[in-house]
């Protein structure tokens, strides 16, 4: 069966099953997913600093106020969001009776996102 | 668009498992033509070497998909005019398998699937007793009855990127076959059923991106069906331990 | 690839997680008002039993989740298999659980 990922499959096929918005969804699930796992340990090392350096950690936390900053973390605040709600519509999906209204319930779930780092953003700055 | 013109670019997809490529070729347009009319066209006036499978015509054996213009579908029920691009087709065999000729992709993986994910109806009863009576209006019939019309044509198994991801992946399909007999009162095999699809290939995998259900001719819902086994395998789990 | 027992294992720290991190956004939006310090922060995490089992319990769900999750993706993108793949996924909950176990002691005790 592993056999089926042999070259003539790769050139033959345009993927044109791909593209619906609950694709799409689940493809920002996997990259917010992704992304937020490889900031957690920045996160929790700068965090770790308040146990040997407060003065590094106040440094770092001085770093942040740079407006640049403030908008990569809204960044991760709106990719927290998408994964936050968007697993909470997986969840439903995966264990609530099923709903045919799929498509609004991905839609709320990135509207929610958006609002809360919108929210994020403006007590931010 | 594709309605008035009188000539279809057609591009088919002609080689084997070692590799190939697309073959261009003029198709008369007709009216009401669907995708199989073109390749039969095609195998009777240009490439009688052309490879490809139907039987029914009509949407009930499940032989004909095809990959047209990038989406599986069944071709003796699509039209033309709903899928064709400016006039253009390009037909390739189902995504997910390995091509044997041309057209006809190999159905073997796709088929031992549904009897490694207890796709089989393990009987609890003789022909000598008198038939089961299901009322339907039970959970377990409705259920049943929501994914018992496949035609396994295996429009899902190609449209689905979990199986593109994890080619061992059981696939909607089977998934949704297990499905329907778990809630089959007649059958014995359910333990068995259960730990088939809750295993490393099973349900767990699904990523509920809902092509299937998206593509389904049959208007059914793997994903849902999934999601059920989800529930009922998680609480198996639960129950059991590890 | 996931078994049942890997997805369930995902799901629960996932419904673990949710309050949680309802919680943390709401603790950042209300913190980052009037600027973040050290002092801010400590003042308000330290030898507080709360935030500890608050932040406790969200390292210790999020590590499960992270591995489970990037274990998938190494299968499916990086077609990752056996037993470096299964070793992936431990090294990733143990190395978040302990970076994560560190960083609330740093900010709780």
């Amino acid at each position: 069966m592993t056999a089926s990922s042999a070259a003539p499959r790769a050139r033959i096929h345009a993927g044109a099953h791909r593209g619906h918005p609950l694709w799409i969804v689940w493809l920002v699930h996997r990259l917010s997913g992704l992304a937020l796992a490889l900031f957690l340990p920045v996160h929790f090392l700068v965090l770790g600093l308040a146990l040997n350096d407060p003065a590094a950690l106040d440094g770092a936390l001085r770093w942040m106020d740079n407006p640049w900053v403030k908008a990569a973390e809204t960044g991760l605040v709106l990719l927290l969001g998408l994964h936050l709600f968007g697993g909470l519509r997986l969840l439903a999906l995966e264990f609530l009776p099923w709903s045919p209204r799929q498509k609004t319930f991905a839609a709320a779930a990135v509207a929610l996102a958006c609002a809360i780092s919108a929210g994020f953003l403006l007590s931010a700055v | 668009m594709t309605d008035d013109i009188d000539t279809l670019a057609v591009e088919v997809w002609r080689g084997d498992a070692r590799g190939g490529g697309y073959v261009a070729y003029a198709v008369p347009r007709r009216e009401s033509q669907t995708v199989l009319d073109v390749v039969t066209w095609i195998q009777h006036n240009a490439e009688p070497a052309l490879a490809y499978r139907f039987a029914c015509r009509v949407g009930m054996c499940g032989s004909c998909a095809m990959t047209v213009n990038g989406a599986p579908r069944w071709t003796c029920r699509t039209h033309v005019r709903r899928v064709a691009k400016a006039g253009r087709l390009r037909i390739a065999p189902l995504r997910n398998l390995l091509v044997i000729r041309d057209l006809a992709a190999d159905m073997a993986p796709f088929f031992d699937k549904w009897t490694e994910a207890g796709g089989t109806f393990a009987p609890t009863a003789t022909r000598d007793e008198p038939a089961a009576e299901i009322p339907p209006e039970t959970p377990e019939r409705a259920a049943a009855d929501a994914g018992i019309e496949c035609i396994n044509c295996a429009v899902c198994y190609a449209a689905c990127d979990t199986v593109a991801m994890a080619p061992d992946y059981l696939g909607p399909a089977a998934l949704n076959r297990a499905w329907t007999l778990l809630n089959d009162a007649r059958d014995g095999g359910q333990a068995g059923r259960l730990k088939a699809v809750s295993g490393d290939n099973g349900c767990a995998n699904c990523h509920s991106h809902q092509s299937c259900a998206d593509l389904c001719p049959n208007g059914l819902n793997p994903t849902a069906a999934i999601a059920g086994l989800k529930r009922r395998a998680g609480r198996a789990w639960l129950r059991g331990g590890a | 690839m996931t078994d049942i027992r890997l997805y369930m294992l995902q799901r629960i720290s996932a419904m673990i997680l949710a309050p949680l991190i309802v919680g943390h956004i709401v603790t950042m939006i209300v913190a980052v008002q009037d600027g973040l310090s050290a002092a801010e922060i400590l003042g308000r995490t330290q030898g507080s039993l709360w935030w500890g089992l608050f932040y406790g319990l969200f390292v210790a769900a999020v590590s499960v989740h992270a591995a489970i999750g990037l274990r998938t993706v190494a299968f499916e993108w990086l077609k990752l298999k056996g037993r470096a793949l299964d070793m992936l996924g431990w090294i990733v909950f143990a190395g978040l659980l302990a970076l994560g176990g560190r960083a609330v002691a740093a900010v709780v005790l």
